[in-house]
Protein backbone atom coordinates (compact mmCIF):
# COMPACT_ATOMS: atom_id res chain seq x y z
CA UNK A 1 0.00 0.00 0.00
CA UNK A 2 1.39 3.77 -0.95
CA UNK A 3 2.03 5.62 2.23
CA UNK A 4 -1.00 8.09 0.84
CA UNK A 5 -3.64 5.35 1.28
CA UNK A 6 -2.21 4.17 4.22
CA UNK A 7 -3.02 7.51 5.57
CA UNK A 8 -6.34 8.12 4.44
CA UNK A 9 -7.33 4.36 5.46
CA UNK A 10 -5.61 5.31 9.26
CA UNK A 11 -7.53 8.53 9.18
CA UNK A 12 -10.85 6.97 7.99
CA UNK A 13 -11.12 4.20 10.32
CA UNK A 14 -10.20 6.45 13.80
CA UNK A 15 -12.83 8.68 12.30
CA UNK A 16 -15.13 6.14 11.98
CA UNK A 17 -14.30 4.83 15.52
CA UNK A 18 -14.88 7.69 16.78
CA UNK A 19 -17.83 8.69 15.80
CA UNK A 20 -19.33 5.38 16.86
CA UNK A 21 -18.19 6.03 20.15
CA UNK A 22 -20.05 9.31 20.27
CA UNK A 23 -22.95 7.21 19.36
CA UNK A 24 -22.32 5.14 21.93
CA UNK A 25 -21.91 7.89 24.32
CA UNK A 26 -25.16 9.12 23.58
CA UNK A 27 -26.77 5.82 25.08
CA UNK A 28 -26.17 7.47 28.41
CA UNK A 29 -29.14 9.86 27.48
CA UNK A 30 -30.96 7.30 26.17
CA UNK A 31 -30.85 5.15 29.71
CA UNK A 32 -31.30 8.68 31.43
CA UNK A 33 -34.38 9.19 29.53
CA UNK A 34 -35.45 5.70 29.73
CA UNK A 35 -35.18 5.23 33.69
CA UNK A 36 -36.50 8.81 34.34
CA UNK A 37 -39.23 7.68 32.71
CA UNK A 38 -40.23 4.42 34.58
CA UNK A 39 -39.80 5.77 37.92
CA UNK A 40 -42.22 8.21 40.17
CA UNK A 41 -41.90 11.71 39.91
CA UNK A 42 -40.47 11.57 43.13
CA UNK A 43 -37.51 9.94 42.42
CA UNK A 44 -36.55 11.32 39.09
CA UNK A 45 -34.15 14.31 40.15
CA UNK A 46 -32.19 11.18 42.29
CA UNK A 47 -31.94 8.92 39.08
CA UNK A 48 -31.47 11.45 37.02
CA UNK A 49 -28.10 12.37 39.03
CA UNK A 50 -27.12 9.15 39.26
CA UNK A 51 -27.45 8.89 35.35
CA UNK A 52 -25.11 12.09 34.79
CA UNK A 53 -22.93 10.98 37.93
CA UNK A 54 -21.74 7.33 36.66
CA UNK A 55 -21.17 8.18 33.29
CA UNK A 56 -19.05 10.73 34.56
CA UNK A 57 -17.21 8.33 37.53
CA UNK A 58 -16.68 5.78 34.97
CA UNK A 59 -14.85 8.31 32.47
CA UNK A 60 -12.48 8.57 35.30
CA UNK A 61 -11.93 5.13 36.49
CA UNK A 62 -11.31 3.87 33.40
CA UNK A 63 -8.55 6.61 32.75
CA UNK A 64 -7.26 6.01 36.26
CA UNK A 65 -6.95 1.86 36.06
CA UNK A 66 -9.88 0.19 34.03
CA UNK A 67 -8.36 0.93 30.66
CA UNK A 68 -4.72 -0.57 31.94
CA UNK A 69 -6.37 -3.40 33.85
CA UNK A 70 -8.31 -4.57 30.30
CA UNK A 71 -5.86 -3.56 27.72
CA UNK A 72 -2.81 -3.13 29.44
CA UNK A 73 -1.86 -7.20 28.63
CA UNK A 74 -1.83 -10.30 30.70
CA UNK A 75 0.66 -12.21 30.54
CA UNK A 76 -1.09 -15.25 32.23
CA UNK A 77 -4.83 -14.54 30.90
CA UNK A 78 -6.14 -14.34 34.61
CA UNK A 79 -4.22 -11.05 36.08
CA UNK A 80 -3.63 -8.19 34.41
CA UNK A 81 0.08 -6.58 33.57
CA UNK A 82 -0.56 -3.18 34.85
CA UNK A 83 -3.54 -2.00 37.36
CA UNK A 84 -3.26 1.40 37.85
CA UNK A 85 -2.11 4.40 34.83
CA UNK A 86 -3.21 6.22 32.00
CA UNK A 87 -1.56 3.79 28.94
CA UNK A 88 -3.24 6.13 25.83
CA UNK A 89 -0.91 6.22 23.22
CA UNK A 90 -0.53 7.20 19.87
CA UNK A 91 1.47 6.17 16.59
CA UNK A 92 3.52 8.19 14.69
CA UNK A 93 2.80 8.34 11.19
CA UNK A 94 6.02 6.98 10.89
CA UNK A 95 5.10 3.52 12.98
CA UNK A 96 1.69 3.36 11.49
CA UNK A 97 3.45 3.43 7.74
CA UNK A 98 6.00 1.30 8.67
CA UNK A 99 2.77 -0.97 9.98
CA UNK A 100 1.19 -1.55 6.56
CA UNK A 101 -1.75 -1.15 7.28
CA UNK A 102 -1.59 -3.28 10.73
CA UNK A 103 -2.19 -0.52 12.77
CA UNK A 104 -5.55 1.29 11.16
CA UNK A 105 -6.53 3.52 14.17
CA UNK A 106 -5.54 6.07 16.89
CA UNK A 107 -4.66 4.46 20.52
CA UNK A 108 -7.03 7.42 21.75
CA UNK A 109 -9.82 6.63 19.58
CA UNK A 110 -9.55 3.06 21.42
CA UNK A 111 -9.59 4.16 24.63
CA UNK A 112 -12.22 6.81 23.57
CA UNK A 113 -14.59 3.69 22.15
CA UNK A 114 -13.78 1.58 25.30
CA UNK A 115 -14.38 3.94 27.99
CA UNK A 116 -18.30 4.58 26.69
CA UNK A 117 -18.76 0.89 27.05
CA UNK A 118 -18.06 0.63 30.45
CA UNK A 119 -20.77 3.77 31.19
CA UNK A 120 -23.34 1.96 29.51
CA UNK A 121 -22.77 -1.29 31.66
CA UNK A 122 -22.73 0.63 35.11
CA UNK A 123 -25.95 2.23 33.42
CA UNK A 124 -27.72 -1.02 33.40
CA UNK A 125 -27.45 -0.74 37.09
CA UNK A 126 -28.59 2.20 38.13
CA UNK A 127 -32.30 1.57 36.52
CA UNK A 128 -32.37 -1.83 38.67
CA UNK A 129 -31.85 -0.79 42.03
CA UNK A 130 -33.87 2.73 41.72
CA UNK A 131 -36.06 4.75 43.92
CA UNK A 132 -34.63 3.03 47.22
CA UNK A 133 -30.99 3.58 47.20
CA UNK A 134 -28.57 5.97 48.89
CA UNK A 135 -27.27 8.09 46.04
CA UNK A 136 -23.71 7.87 47.51
CA UNK A 137 -23.61 4.61 47.81
CA UNK A 138 -24.29 3.84 44.39
CA UNK A 139 -21.82 6.15 43.44
CA UNK A 140 -19.19 4.19 45.24
CA UNK A 141 -20.27 0.50 43.68
CA UNK A 142 -19.90 2.60 40.16
CA UNK A 143 -16.40 3.29 41.28
CA UNK A 144 -15.60 -0.33 42.21
CA UNK A 145 -17.44 -1.80 39.24
CA UNK A 146 -15.66 0.10 36.66
CA UNK A 147 -12.46 0.53 38.05
CA UNK A 148 -12.03 -2.93 38.82
CA UNK A 149 -14.89 -5.81 38.37
CA UNK A 150 -16.08 -4.71 34.65
CA UNK A 151 -12.43 -4.55 33.02
CA UNK A 152 -11.28 -7.58 34.98
CA UNK A 153 -13.24 -9.65 33.17
CA UNK A 154 -13.34 -7.43 30.03
CA UNK A 155 -9.44 -8.47 30.21
CA UNK A 156 -10.55 -11.65 30.19
CA UNK A 157 -12.29 -12.01 26.72
CA UNK A 158 -11.25 -8.59 24.79
CA UNK A 159 -7.88 -7.93 26.33
CA UNK A 160 -6.54 -11.52 25.06
CA UNK A 161 -7.36 -13.63 28.56
CA UNK A 162 -8.24 -16.84 29.41
CA UNK A 163 -11.78 -16.51 28.03
CA UNK A 164 -10.58 -15.19 24.72
CA UNK A 165 -8.29 -18.63 24.87
CA UNK A 166 -11.39 -20.84 25.53
CA UNK A 167 -13.23 -19.49 22.24
CA UNK A 168 -15.90 -17.55 24.07
CA UNK A 169 -17.67 -15.39 21.23
CA UNK A 170 -18.72 -12.25 22.25
CA UNK A 171 -18.19 -9.62 19.34
CA UNK A 172 -20.10 -6.51 21.32
CA UNK A 173 -20.76 -7.27 24.49
CA UNK A 174 -24.12 -9.08 25.00
CA UNK A 175 -21.79 -10.87 28.10
CA UNK A 176 -18.88 -8.53 28.85
CA UNK A 177 -21.09 -5.61 28.93
CA UNK A 178 -24.75 -6.28 29.44
CA UNK A 179 -24.64 -9.58 31.40
CA UNK A 180 -22.13 -8.35 33.66
CA UNK A 181 -24.40 -4.95 34.34
CA UNK A 182 -27.09 -6.99 34.94
CA UNK A 183 -25.46 -9.41 37.06
CA UNK A 184 -24.08 -6.77 39.41
CA UNK A 185 -27.50 -5.09 39.29
CA UNK A 186 -29.09 -8.41 40.67
CA UNK A 187 -26.53 -8.79 43.76
CA UNK A 188 -27.54 -5.23 44.25
CA UNK A 189 -31.12 -6.25 44.49
CA UNK A 190 -31.14 -8.99 46.60
CA UNK A 191 -29.15 -7.30 49.00
CA UNK A 192 -31.67 -3.71 48.76
CA UNK A 193 -35.06 -5.55 48.59
CA UNK A 194 -37.62 -4.38 46.97
CA UNK A 195 -39.74 -0.74 46.70
CA UNK A 196 -41.93 -0.64 49.33
CA UNK A 197 -45.03 -1.33 48.79
CA UNK A 198 -44.54 -3.21 45.28
CA UNK A 199 -45.15 -7.04 46.93
CA UNK A 200 -48.01 -7.36 49.50
CA UNK A 201 -47.41 -9.98 51.80
CA UNK A 202 -50.53 -11.89 50.48
CA UNK A 203 -48.21 -12.66 47.16
CA UNK A 204 -49.15 -10.23 45.20
CA UNK A 205 -47.51 -7.64 43.04
CA UNK A 206 -48.41 -4.44 42.89
CA UNK A 207 -47.88 -2.19 39.98
CA UNK A 208 -45.49 1.64 40.52
CA UNK A 209 -46.96 3.28 37.01
CA UNK A 210 -43.42 5.14 35.83
CA UNK A 211 -44.57 8.88 35.42
CA UNK A 212 -43.59 10.08 32.14
CA UNK A 213 -43.95 7.29 29.19
CA UNK A 214 -43.18 9.46 26.22
CA UNK A 215 -39.83 10.01 28.21
CA UNK A 216 -38.94 6.06 28.44
CA UNK A 217 -40.05 5.98 24.66
CA UNK A 218 -37.47 8.57 23.76
CA UNK A 219 -35.44 6.98 26.02
CA UNK A 220 -35.47 4.02 23.78
CA UNK A 221 -35.53 5.54 20.63
CA UNK A 222 -31.80 7.24 21.55
CA UNK A 223 -30.52 3.37 23.27
CA UNK A 224 -31.45 2.02 19.48
CA UNK A 225 -29.69 4.69 17.60
CA UNK A 226 -26.72 4.88 19.68
CA UNK A 227 -26.75 0.69 19.34
CA UNK A 228 -25.45 1.23 15.94
CA UNK A 229 -22.18 2.56 17.24
CA UNK A 230 -22.11 0.00 20.28
CA UNK A 231 -22.58 -2.95 17.35
CA UNK A 232 -21.00 -1.05 13.93
CA UNK A 233 -18.04 0.13 15.82
CA UNK A 234 -17.03 -3.25 17.06
CA UNK A 235 -15.88 -4.46 13.52
CA UNK A 236 -13.29 -1.65 14.85
CA UNK A 237 -12.88 -1.25 10.80
CA UNK A 238 -14.92 0.41 7.35
CA UNK A 239 -11.89 1.28 5.27
CA UNK A 240 -12.20 -1.32 2.82
CA UNK A 241 -15.00 -2.94 0.84
CA UNK A 242 -15.06 -6.11 2.69
CA UNK A 243 -14.86 -4.66 5.94
CA UNK A 244 -17.86 -1.36 4.89
CA UNK A 245 -20.25 -3.97 3.58
CA UNK A 246 -19.45 -5.93 7.03
CA UNK A 247 -20.61 -2.84 8.72
CA UNK A 248 -22.98 -1.98 6.83
CA UNK A 249 -24.83 -5.86 7.37
CA UNK A 250 -24.11 -5.13 11.24
CA UNK A 251 -26.27 -2.35 11.04
CA UNK A 252 -28.93 -3.82 9.00
CA UNK A 253 -29.12 -7.16 11.38
CA UNK A 254 -29.30 -4.51 14.79
CA UNK A 255 -32.02 -2.62 13.17
CA UNK A 256 -33.52 -6.33 12.66
CA UNK A 257 -33.43 -7.60 15.37
CA UNK A 258 -34.42 -4.46 17.82
CA UNK A 259 -37.49 -4.06 15.18
CA UNK A 260 -38.24 -7.85 15.55
CA UNK A 261 -37.82 -7.64 19.32
CA UNK A 262 -40.41 -4.92 19.95
CA UNK A 263 -43.28 -6.70 17.74
CA UNK A 264 -42.41 -9.66 19.20
CA UNK A 265 -43.11 -7.92 23.33
CA UNK A 266 -46.23 -6.42 21.90
CA UNK A 267 -48.04 -9.22 20.19
CA UNK A 268 -46.82 -11.39 23.48
CA UNK A 269 -47.67 -8.66 25.93
CA UNK A 270 -51.47 -7.97 24.16
CA UNK A 271 -51.66 -11.99 24.37
CA UNK A 272 -50.91 -12.32 27.84
CA UNK A 273 -52.54 -9.25 29.34
CA UNK A 274 -55.21 -8.53 27.00
CA UNK A 275 -53.55 -4.62 26.88
CA UNK A 276 -50.95 -3.77 24.19
CA UNK A 277 -47.89 -3.07 26.74
CA UNK A 278 -45.79 0.40 26.05
CA UNK A 279 -42.97 -0.37 28.31
CA UNK A 280 -43.04 -4.23 27.76
CA UNK A 281 -42.44 -3.05 23.88
CA UNK A 282 -39.36 -0.48 24.87
CA UNK A 283 -38.14 -3.62 26.90
CA UNK A 284 -38.51 -5.73 23.68
CA UNK A 285 -36.17 -3.53 21.43
CA UNK A 286 -33.83 -3.29 24.05
CA UNK A 287 -34.05 -6.85 23.91
CA UNK A 288 -33.60 -7.34 20.92
CA UNK A 289 -30.47 -5.28 20.67
CA UNK A 290 -29.18 -6.69 23.55
CA UNK A 291 -29.98 -10.28 21.69
CA UNK A 292 -27.91 -9.88 18.68
CA UNK A 293 -25.07 -7.88 20.28
CA UNK A 294 -23.04 -10.81 20.56
CA UNK A 295 -23.04 -11.69 17.09
CA UNK A 296 -24.41 -9.17 14.75
CA UNK A 297 -22.73 -9.92 11.76
CA UNK A 298 -22.86 -13.52 11.04
CA UNK A 299 -26.27 -13.85 10.29
CA UNK A 300 -28.74 -12.74 7.45
CA UNK A 301 -31.37 -9.99 8.41
CA UNK A 302 -33.94 -12.58 8.55
CA UNK A 303 -32.15 -14.58 10.98
CA UNK A 304 -31.32 -11.65 12.78
CA UNK A 305 -34.66 -10.74 13.52
CA UNK A 306 -35.77 -14.03 14.72
CA UNK A 307 -32.95 -14.05 17.30
CA UNK A 308 -34.64 -10.68 18.00
CA UNK A 309 -37.67 -11.39 18.51
CA UNK A 310 -37.00 -14.52 20.58
CA UNK A 311 -35.30 -11.70 22.81
CA UNK A 312 -38.21 -10.27 23.05
CA UNK A 313 -40.69 -12.57 23.96
CA UNK A 314 -38.24 -13.80 26.30
CA UNK A 315 -38.10 -10.65 28.13
CA UNK A 316 -42.11 -10.29 29.00
CA UNK A 317 -41.88 -13.63 30.56
CA UNK A 318 -38.71 -12.53 32.46
CA UNK A 319 -39.90 -9.27 34.01
CA UNK A 320 -43.03 -11.21 35.04
CA UNK A 321 -40.63 -13.81 36.61
CA UNK A 322 -38.36 -11.60 37.98
CA UNK A 323 -42.05 -10.10 40.25
CA UNK A 324 -42.70 -13.75 41.03
CA UNK A 325 -39.47 -14.21 43.11
CA UNK A 326 -39.81 -10.44 44.53
CA UNK A 327 -36.80 -9.24 42.62
CA UNK A 328 -38.26 -5.57 42.33
CA UNK A 329 -36.43 -4.32 38.98
CA UNK A 330 -38.54 -1.01 38.46
CA UNK A 331 -37.43 -1.01 34.67
CA UNK A 332 -36.47 -4.49 33.78
CA UNK A 333 -33.02 -4.03 33.36
CA UNK A 334 -31.74 -7.28 34.89
CA UNK A 335 -34.33 -9.01 32.59
CA UNK A 336 -33.00 -6.98 29.06
CA UNK A 337 -29.70 -7.19 29.64
CA UNK A 338 -29.31 -10.45 31.56
CA UNK A 339 -31.36 -12.74 30.73
CA UNK A 340 -31.69 -11.71 27.14
CA UNK A 341 -27.78 -11.37 27.19
CA UNK A 342 -27.53 -15.57 27.93
CA UNK A 343 -29.86 -16.04 24.90
CA UNK A 344 -28.01 -13.75 22.93
CA UNK A 345 -24.46 -15.79 23.73
CA UNK A 346 -26.20 -18.90 23.38
CA UNK A 347 -27.69 -17.89 19.89
CA UNK A 348 -24.22 -17.40 18.81
CA UNK A 349 -23.73 -21.09 18.40
CA UNK A 350 -26.50 -21.19 15.80
CA UNK A 351 -25.01 -18.39 13.69
CA UNK A 352 -23.02 -20.04 11.47
CA UNK A 353 -19.91 -18.11 13.53
CA UNK A 354 -17.34 -21.04 13.22
CA UNK A 355 -15.29 -20.34 16.04
CA UNK A 356 -18.79 -20.77 18.34
CA UNK A 357 -18.68 -23.23 20.56
CA UNK A 358 -21.73 -24.49 23.13
CA UNK A 359 -18.86 -25.45 25.61
CA UNK A 360 -16.83 -22.00 24.72
CA UNK A 361 -20.04 -19.50 25.41
CA UNK A 362 -21.28 -21.53 28.35
CA UNK A 363 -17.47 -20.89 29.69
CA UNK A 364 -17.82 -17.60 29.14
CA UNK A 365 -21.24 -17.09 30.47
CA UNK A 366 -20.94 -18.63 33.77
CA UNK A 367 -17.44 -17.04 34.32
CA UNK A 368 -18.85 -13.64 33.76
CA UNK A 369 -21.91 -14.23 36.00
CA UNK A 370 -19.70 -15.79 38.97
CA UNK A 371 -17.06 -13.17 38.74
CA UNK A 372 -19.41 -10.39 38.40
CA UNK A 373 -21.99 -11.63 41.05
CA UNK A 374 -19.68 -12.50 43.73
CA UNK A 375 -17.49 -9.19 43.71
CA UNK A 376 -20.52 -7.20 42.96
CA UNK A 377 -22.02 -8.73 46.47
CA UNK A 378 -19.12 -8.39 48.30
CA UNK A 379 -18.32 -4.82 47.09
CA UNK A 380 -22.50 -4.05 48.02
CA UNK A 381 -22.14 -5.55 51.45
CA UNK A 382 -18.98 -3.39 52.31
CA UNK A 383 -20.89 -0.55 51.55
CA UNK A 384 -23.96 -1.82 53.25
CA UNK A 385 -22.43 -2.68 55.74
CA UNK A 386 -20.10 0.41 56.71
CA UNK A 387 -22.50 3.48 55.35
CA UNK A 388 -25.71 1.55 54.47
CA UNK A 389 -27.27 1.33 50.43
CA UNK A 390 -31.22 1.90 51.25
CA UNK A 391 -32.43 5.22 52.48
CA UNK A 392 -34.85 5.40 55.44
CA UNK A 393 -38.50 4.35 55.21
CA UNK A 394 -39.50 7.86 55.76
CA UNK A 395 -37.08 9.32 52.84
CA UNK A 396 -38.86 6.60 50.95
CA UNK A 397 -42.77 7.88 51.28
CA UNK A 398 -40.85 11.68 50.70
CA UNK A 399 -39.03 10.49 47.69
CA UNK A 400 -35.69 10.28 47.44
CA UNK A 401 -35.51 13.46 45.55
CA UNK A 402 -35.83 15.31 48.35
CA UNK A 403 -34.07 13.06 50.52
CA UNK A 404 -30.79 12.25 48.54
CA UNK A 405 -30.56 15.18 46.11
CA UNK A 406 -32.82 18.04 48.04
CA UNK A 407 -34.80 18.98 44.85
CA UNK A 408 -37.96 17.77 43.39
CA UNK A 409 -38.07 17.26 39.86
CA UNK A 410 -41.29 19.09 39.23
CA UNK A 411 -41.49 21.54 42.14
CA UNK A 412 -44.88 22.84 41.20
CA UNK A 413 -46.77 19.96 40.95
CA UNK A 414 -48.28 17.82 44.07
CA UNK A 415 -45.97 14.31 44.38
CA UNK A 416 -47.78 11.30 45.90
CA UNK B 1 -77.93 35.60 43.70
CA UNK B 2 -77.10 31.49 43.22
CA UNK B 3 -73.88 29.62 43.19
CA UNK B 4 -73.53 26.54 40.75
CA UNK B 5 -71.24 24.28 41.42
CA UNK B 6 -70.88 21.63 38.63
CA UNK B 7 -68.36 18.74 38.36
CA UNK B 8 -68.35 17.57 34.61
CA UNK B 9 -66.46 15.11 32.38
CA UNK B 10 -63.27 17.30 31.63
CA UNK B 11 -63.63 17.14 28.01
CA UNK B 12 -66.98 18.55 28.09
CA UNK B 13 -65.96 21.85 29.54
CA UNK B 14 -65.81 24.22 26.32
CA UNK B 15 -68.85 22.85 25.34
CA UNK B 16 -70.63 24.02 28.98
CA UNK B 17 -68.55 26.89 28.09
CA UNK B 18 -70.18 28.20 25.02
CA UNK B 19 -73.43 27.63 26.25
CA UNK B 20 -72.83 29.53 29.30
CA UNK B 21 -71.14 32.21 27.50
CA UNK B 22 -74.60 32.30 25.02
CA UNK B 23 -76.86 32.65 27.96
CA UNK B 24 -75.22 35.94 29.00
CA UNK B 25 -73.37 34.42 31.90
CA UNK B 26 -70.64 37.13 32.60
CA UNK B 27 -67.72 35.15 34.46
CA UNK B 28 -67.03 30.99 35.36
CA UNK B 29 -64.20 29.89 37.57
CA UNK B 30 -63.05 26.33 36.79
CA UNK B 31 -61.13 24.18 38.88
CA UNK B 32 -59.39 20.65 37.96
CA UNK B 33 -60.63 17.90 40.26
CA UNK B 34 -60.61 14.41 41.33
CA UNK B 35 -63.14 12.72 42.94
CA UNK B 36 -65.75 9.20 42.93
CA UNK B 37 -69.03 9.08 42.80
CA UNK B 38 -71.33 6.18 41.58
CA UNK B 39 -68.90 5.85 38.86
CA UNK B 40 -65.88 4.87 40.87
CA UNK B 41 -62.59 4.02 39.75
CA UNK B 42 -61.36 1.96 37.33
CA UNK B 43 -58.35 -0.33 36.47
CA UNK B 44 -55.44 -0.23 34.48
CA UNK B 45 -52.46 -2.10 33.69
CA UNK B 46 -48.62 -1.64 34.07
CA UNK B 47 -45.91 -4.23 32.92
CA UNK B 48 -48.57 -7.42 33.82
CA UNK B 49 -49.96 -5.93 37.16
CA UNK B 50 -53.13 -4.61 37.54
CA UNK B 51 -54.07 -1.72 39.73
CA UNK B 52 -57.07 0.72 40.60
CA UNK B 53 -57.24 4.33 39.84
CA UNK B 54 -59.39 5.27 42.76
CA UNK B 55 -60.41 9.13 41.51
CA UNK B 56 -61.32 10.24 38.18
CA UNK B 57 -60.47 13.67 37.13
CA UNK B 58 -63.01 16.00 36.55
CA UNK B 59 -63.35 19.58 36.04
CA UNK B 60 -65.18 22.18 38.56
CA UNK B 61 -67.13 24.72 37.12
CA UNK B 62 -68.56 27.71 39.82
CA UNK B 63 -70.47 30.13 38.64
CA UNK B 64 -72.25 32.96 40.51
CA UNK B 65 -75.42 34.11 38.64
CA UNK B 66 -78.95 36.27 39.80
CA UNK B 67 -81.63 33.99 40.85
CA UNK B 68 -83.82 34.54 37.84
CA UNK B 69 -81.01 33.24 35.95
CA UNK B 70 -80.61 29.90 37.68
CA UNK B 71 -82.76 27.44 35.78
CA UNK B 72 -81.10 28.54 32.35
CA UNK B 73 -78.11 28.03 33.64
CA UNK B 74 -79.00 24.43 35.00
CA UNK B 75 -80.82 23.66 31.74
CA UNK B 76 -77.44 24.73 29.97
CA UNK B 77 -74.97 22.77 31.51
CA UNK B 78 -76.88 19.59 32.00
CA UNK B 79 -77.67 19.62 28.52
CA UNK B 80 -74.06 20.90 27.34
CA UNK B 81 -72.20 17.95 29.96
CA UNK B 82 -74.77 15.08 28.67
CA UNK B 83 -73.54 12.53 27.36
CA UNK B 84 -75.65 10.13 28.69
CA UNK B 85 -73.08 7.34 30.12
CA UNK B 86 -72.37 7.39 33.80
CA UNK B 87 -69.87 9.75 35.06
CA UNK B 88 -71.15 12.93 33.62
CA UNK B 89 -71.11 14.42 37.06
CA UNK B 90 -73.58 16.62 39.15
CA UNK B 91 -74.77 20.52 39.82
CA UNK B 92 -75.15 21.56 43.34
CA UNK B 93 -76.74 25.03 43.78
CA UNK B 94 -75.93 27.26 46.90
CA UNK B 95 -77.44 30.43 48.18
CA UNK B 96 -75.16 33.52 48.19
CA UNK B 97 -75.39 35.70 51.27
CA UNK B 98 -73.38 38.34 49.99
CA UNK B 99 -71.38 39.69 46.63
CA UNK B 100 -68.86 42.41 46.52
CA UNK B 101 -66.41 43.68 43.44
CA UNK B 102 -63.60 44.19 44.78
CA UNK B 103 -62.50 47.16 42.20
CA UNK B 104 -65.36 49.50 43.00
CA UNK B 105 -66.70 47.87 46.41
CA UNK B 106 -70.26 47.42 44.63
CA UNK B 107 -72.45 44.83 46.71
CA UNK B 108 -75.40 42.39 45.21
CA UNK B 109 -76.63 41.43 42.32
CA UNK B 110 -74.72 44.63 40.46
CA UNK B 111 -71.27 42.79 41.78
CA UNK B 112 -72.21 39.45 39.70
Amino acid sequence: MSPELIEVKYALDTFYFLICGVLVMWMAAGFTMLESGLVRTKSTTEILTKNVALYSISCVMYLVMGYAIMYGGSAGGYLPDIWFGNIISNSTAEEVIASNGDTYYSGASDFFFQVVFVATAMSIVSGAVAERMKLWSFLLFAVILTGFIYPMQGMWKWGGGFLDAAGFQDFAGSGVVHLCGATAAIAGVILLGARKGKYTSDGKVNAIPGSNLPLAAIGMFILWMGWFGFNGGSELKVSDIGEANAVADIFVNTNAAAAAGLIAALVTSQLLFGKADLTMAINGALAGLVAITAEPLAWTAGYASIIGAIGGIIVVFSVLFMDKIRIDDPVGAISVHGVVGIWGLLAVCLSGNEDATLMGQLTGIVVIFAWTFVTSMIAWFIIKSVIGIRVTEQAEDDGVDVSECGLAAYPEFVNK
Amino acid sequence: MKMITAVIKPFKLDDVRETLSNLGVQGVTVSEVKGFGRQKGHTELYRGAEYVVDFLPKVKIEVAISDEMVESAVDAITSSAHTGKIGDGKIFITTIEETIRIRTGETGAEAL
